[in-house]
């Protein structure tokens, strides 16, 4: 019987982002024989495809998991090279359907279904967990060598040089990609270019699904729910904002002029309204200062919503500092805030003058 | 104008450094790059603040104040005074 957590246990109850959960109860000697291998091969089914699609999409974002442990890719002996990853199906499925050909062990670390960069940085990606999923598939006794290949971007929780006084392994950070692996292989050793993150058009809009998805609902009620003060081209306008925010940032991010995020975001967000302003500015229908006083309202509502997600792309995002992402939200958040907030009531006191009759005066 | 940028808190003591190129080796924006005889910070300014380069600096030559950068968290820590929490394990985070 496996004494490896099950699938069922790695799922988080009430208290998820504590650190990885420990077996406290293994004696050492139950450890070094544990030679539960599991077997992994390099071929991706249409199941795991769909599963990917899943994932991509967020739904059952917490359900893309692989069991950790260690796992035999195609027939490895006692000097074949170890591998790392995560336990998220598209770390793991990127690794292993990369390694065509390549004979290997992958050791599977329970990152909660999280993939390596982001778990990397939380710590559940990181040397206590490295450690401890060493210790618990008695690795050191399956193979002779002493070295893992941990993807780059694990580098963000993991210590090499804890990992080696503590086990005795060496981590040896490999490429970023896992697409880069075969070329490393040949004599391990990265170009530049393979050390370094991208964040290419298609990097950019596999997220923006997810993002849009994945944003808190009440986000969504409370600017849909406002913006029916405008009427149908209120809710309307609300959801160009939203989606310039969402899907069209992402997708232009180096083409929109200044460095924040948040600029960038007003910028958008004012040339997707701008037609809905012109529309209310030239309307003729009522008396004249409201329609300029609703242009005027949706010029100052709808840029700070799409400022608002273009500013939390920041974190999708593969190049933005922590302090900086600090800066851009004491800088912009309160003049998003400030010019829904005018907005919402200009509209409000212009819907009711023209509800009780303003309007007839023209 | 408009760059919220140009300032981290990466922080570098050539002293320290053994050259032992780790640095250079998990850096994704080619921050630090292999010198003689030490490390050389090369772009600054790139810096995400990952924390790869302090974590597996082995004399603490290299300190920077790392996050995971979630902006959502940020602001509801910043609102709410609690400590900053992270998305990634269905709702419960």
């Amino acid at each position: 019987m496996s004494i490896l957590p099950k699938k069922e246990d790695s799922n988080c109850g009430t208290s998820c982002c504590g650190p990885a959960p420990m077996v406290l109860d293994l004696n050492t000697e139950s450890l070094s024989k544990q030679k539960d291998i599991k077997i992994a091969t390099s071929e991706i089914t249409a199941a795991n495809r769909l599963d990917h699609l899943f994932a991509r999409l967020g739904i059952k974002r917490s359900e893309h998991r692989v069991e950790p442990g260690l796992y035999a890719l195609g027939k490895p002996t006692r000097n074949s090279p170890v591998f790392v990853s995560a336990n998220y199906t598209l770390s793991f499925d990127a690794l292993r359907s990369s390694l065509v050909g390549i004979d290997g062990y992958i050791l599977v670390l329970d990152t909660k279904g999280v993939n390596v960069w982001c778990a990397a940085g939380k710590g559940t990606f990181g040397t206590d967990e490295l450690v401890f999923r060493i210790e618990v598939t008695g690795l050191a006794d399956v193979v002779d060598h002493r070295v893992l290949i941990v993807p780059q971007l694990g580098a963000t929780g993991v210590t090499a040089h804890k990992v080696k006084s503590r086990t005795g392994f060496k981590v040896e950070y490999g490429p970023v990609r896992a697409s880069d692996l075969p070329e490393y292989m040949k004599d391990r050793r990265a170009t530049d270019e393979m050390r370094r993150v991208r964040f290419t058009l298609l990097d950019r809009m596999v997220l923006a699904p997810v993002e849009l998805l994945l944003m808190p609902k009440i986000l969504l009620v409370v600017i849909l729910g406002i913006s029916l003060i405008g009427g149908v081209m209120g809710v309307f306008s609300a959801i160009v904002a939203i989606l310039a925010g969402t899907i069209l940032f992402p997708m232009l991010l180096p083409l929109l002029p200044t460095k924040d995020f948040s600029t960038k975001g007003f910028i958008l967000g004012f040339l997707v309204i701008l037609p809905f302003s012109w529309n209310a500015f030239m309307a003729t229908d009522t008396i004249w200062w409201l329609h300029k006083g609703l242009a005027l309202s949706f010029l100052l509502i709808m840029p700070p919503i799409t400022a608002f997600f273009a500013l939390n792309f920041t974190g999708a995002s593969t190049f933005t500092s922590v302090v900086g992402v600090k800066k851009e939200i004491y800088r912009y958040v309160p003049i998003m805030a400030l010019m829904f907030v005018i907005g919402v009531l200009l509209m409000i006191v212009l819907r009711l003058i023209s509800i009780t009759g303003g309007g007839s005066y023209v | 104008m408009f760059d919220s940028y140009t300032e981290n808190t990466l922080e570098y003591d050539p002293k320290l450094c053994i050259n032992c190129g780790m640095c250079s080796t998990v850096c994704p924006h080619g921050v630090f790059r292999d010198g003689e005889k030490t490390a050389q910070l090369v772009d600054k300014k790139a810096c995400m603040e990952c924390g790869a380069c302090h974590l597996n600096c082995p004399t603490d030559a290299i300190k920077v104040e790392s996050g995971v950068g979630c902006a959502y968290a940020m602001m509801w820590s910043a609102i709410t005074g609690q400590k900053e929490v992270t998305c990634g394990d269905g709702e419960c985070c």
